[in-house]
């Protein structure tokens, strides 16, 4: 008997079987009634058929790759808890980046996720629904195994455990909150670009490729396998948005000073939030491999180019702020780390004044900025703290009212002058840390006149624990933040002299003695 | 100047095999070693051909397990059943 074979289908005709022809138009209701947000932001779409995932992933390629990532992850995760990997990590020091990062990352995904959803709701055409649903079921599963990873560190030290309260409270996680939060009240065009493009472009290049890259080093399996398996989703989520931005310039003219002002005001957001990410890089590993200084660098500068060269055949220009975030490369995570170590009692995680091996290693990756600038200030300190005379400021920050950012950074060509702007709205005065967050503000004044800032808040009695009577006669805004944010106390302060560095050097004697 | 397209992989031995195709298909390939990663940079266009990832390894070879391996790309993305096509217009 014959057996007559048909030919398998290539990928081409696969995702388009799979895809765009499992769609339909309505017709009980109009389609432009149906997805009405597409309209809202001025973006001119002519044909949404013209929108190709180039990555062209079905829907049943997409579960078995996933399901074969999540297989990996676990594995590895379950091997290095089953072997005590905690104890392996470099020193204790290394467990304070893992505070910061999975302390304020999860949150972040999980708006991803809901933004992403919302975003394969609104969009009209199937290729870009079925690819943002994809994404916002692997910024689900980010949420979720970063959680994981948390949690068997969270056995063993302290801070760990308040990360979901402190998400909306605590001042350094307001910049992380406010990027979302901004994105996700877009509409469904500036989302994509603030995600998909400047969040995944600028941000995740940095944070899970050189810094994961660096966590491995460190003896941190757990990290390092949730960051690259997270990572190998981002490659298809930067793919969506680049995707979307050339999707937009290709449809009409009229869409590019809508996208250009869409990619001078994320790509700054995404560099303000990058600066805590660098610090990490430079100043929370104990075992360095890269600056955060080569790593922009490499992802931003040549990357950046790369796609900003290429994109000028839309006229699309280099973001306004390019030449500012290449002077602040050599600042901006110094001025990070001295602010984060001048308020020991207000992080669930430790600072520290970096060793002289490590002062070394900074004025050899930042020879133009650090000895003249920054090693003084930590000379300074560290005789302090010899002296017993640990440095505390104790007053509440004051933030950016666009990136909440605290404002620190310095003044563009003037490192020892701190850069401060304000404008008067309706009567009101409002500060930021830079010129490109006054422009975002009085582009779209409205909004940003609702952002939430804690530490400015606090101050008018907004950040209280629950059953604080604040008409008391000895009421005093602010005294009480640490229940506010339901700050374990163990966590904070000076890494020296820790309970967690105890423990870590009691376990790790145990491990190797008997 | 061209500007390069890049990918970066955990490093592991399918990656070993994928790099080497990718070394033997694009003679001005880079290969730059990091810690647990390896990423490969190619002035304006990087091809990944399936024929030469499956001498490598020895046995066949879907083009979409690259997703299980990917760090991150640079580049306009062309996939095919036969080829991955990262590519910068100059």
């Amino acid at each position: 008997m014959d057996m007559k074979v048909s030919k398998k289908l290539g990928l081409k005709e696969r995702y388009t079987m799979m895809t765009r022809d499992l769609a339909w138009d309505t017709t009980f209701q109009p389609m432009d009634k149906v997805f009405p947000q597409v309209g809202y932001e001025g973006i001119k779409i002519h044909d949404w058929n013209a929108w190709e995932d180039p990555f062209r992933l079905t829907m049943d390629a997409y579960w078995k790759y996933q399901a074969e990532k999540e297989r990996k992850l676990y594995a590895i995760l379950d091997a290095f808890n089953q072997n005590n990997g905690h104890l392996s990590v470099t020193d204790a020091r290394y467990i304070n980046v893992l505070k910061l990062f999975l302390g304020s990352t999860p949150p972040l995904e999980l708006m991803a996720a809901r933004g992403f959803s919302m975003v394969a709701r609104q969009m009209v055409g199937a290729g870009p629904r079925v690819a943002c649903m994809m994404q916002s079921v692997d910024e689900y599963r980010h949420f979720q195994t970063q959680i994981h990873s948390i949690s068997n560190y969270n056995r063993f030290y302290n801070g760990l455990d308040e990360f979901a309260h402190q998400q909306s409270r605590m001042w350094y996680l307001s910049d992380g909150k406010s990027f979302f939060d901004d994105a996700i009240t877009a509409g469904p065009f500036e989302f994509m670009v603030a995600i998909g493009f400047a969040f995944e472009y600028v941000l995740t290049n940095i944070l899970f490729v050189p810094f994961i890259s660096g966590a491995a080093y460190n003896g941190d399996m757990a990290a390092m396998t949730v960051g690259f398996s997270a990572q190998s989703d981002e490659a298809r989520h930067m793919t969506l948005g680049l995707e979307c931005i050339k999707f937009m310039l290709e449809q009409d003219p009229d869409n590019l000073p809508i996208v250009q002002r869409w990619i001078d005001k994320w790509t700054w957001r995404g560099t303000r939030k990058l600066a805590s990410v660098g610090m990490m890089m430079d100043y929370m590993l104990p075992k360095r491999i890269m600056s955060f200084k080569e790593a922009w660098e490499i992802y931003f500068e040549q990357n950046g180019t790369a796609l900003f060269t290429d994109l000028a055949r839309y006229g699309v220009k280099v973001p306004k702020c390019f030449d500012q975030t290449i002077e602040e490369k050599e600042h901006i995570t110094h001025q990070s780390w001295i602010g984060f170590y001048m308020k020991p009692d207000a992080t669930p995680f430790h600072t520290w004044m970096p060793q002289p091996e490590e002062l070394d290693w900074l004025s050899e990756k930042y020879p133009n900025t650090f000895d003249t600038y920054y090693r003084p200030v930590y000379e300074h300190w560290i005789a302090q703290e010899k002296a017993g005379k640990r440095f505390n400021n104790k007053t509440q920050p004051m933030n950016c009212q666009v990136c909440v950012s605290t404002i620190k950074f310095n003044e563009p060509g003037d490192p020892m002058e701190m850069c401060f702007r304000e404008t008067v709205y309706k009567g009101e005065k409002f500060h930021f840390c830079s010129d490109h967050c006054r422009e975002i503000f009085e582009d779209e004044p409205e909004k940003y006149v609702q952002t939430f800032i804690s530490s400015h808040a606090a101050l008018q009695g907004k950040c209280e624990p629950e059953g604080t009577d604040v008409n008391a006669h000895d009421y005093r805004p602010g005294a009480r933040m640490h229940a506010y944010w339901r700050m374990d106390k163990r966590a904070s302060g000076d890494f020296n002299g820790s309970e967690d560095q105890k423990n870590f050097a009691k376990w790790r004697a145990q491990a190797t003695q008997n | 100047m061209t500007s390069n397209a890049f990918i970066a992989f955990q490093k592991n031995e399918e990656t070993r095999c994928i790099v080497e195709a990718i070394v033997d298909d694009n003679p001005a390939a880079v290969v730059v070693d990091q810690p647990a990663m390896v990423k490969v940079d190619v002035p304006g266009r990087l091809v990944i051909k399936r024929a030469t990832v499956e001498e490598k390894m020895g046995r066949d070879f879907d083009l979409q397990e690259l997703q299980l391996h990917l760090i991150t790309i640079s580049g306009h993305l062309d996939e095919s059943d036969d080829e991955f096509t990262l590519s910068w217009e100059a």
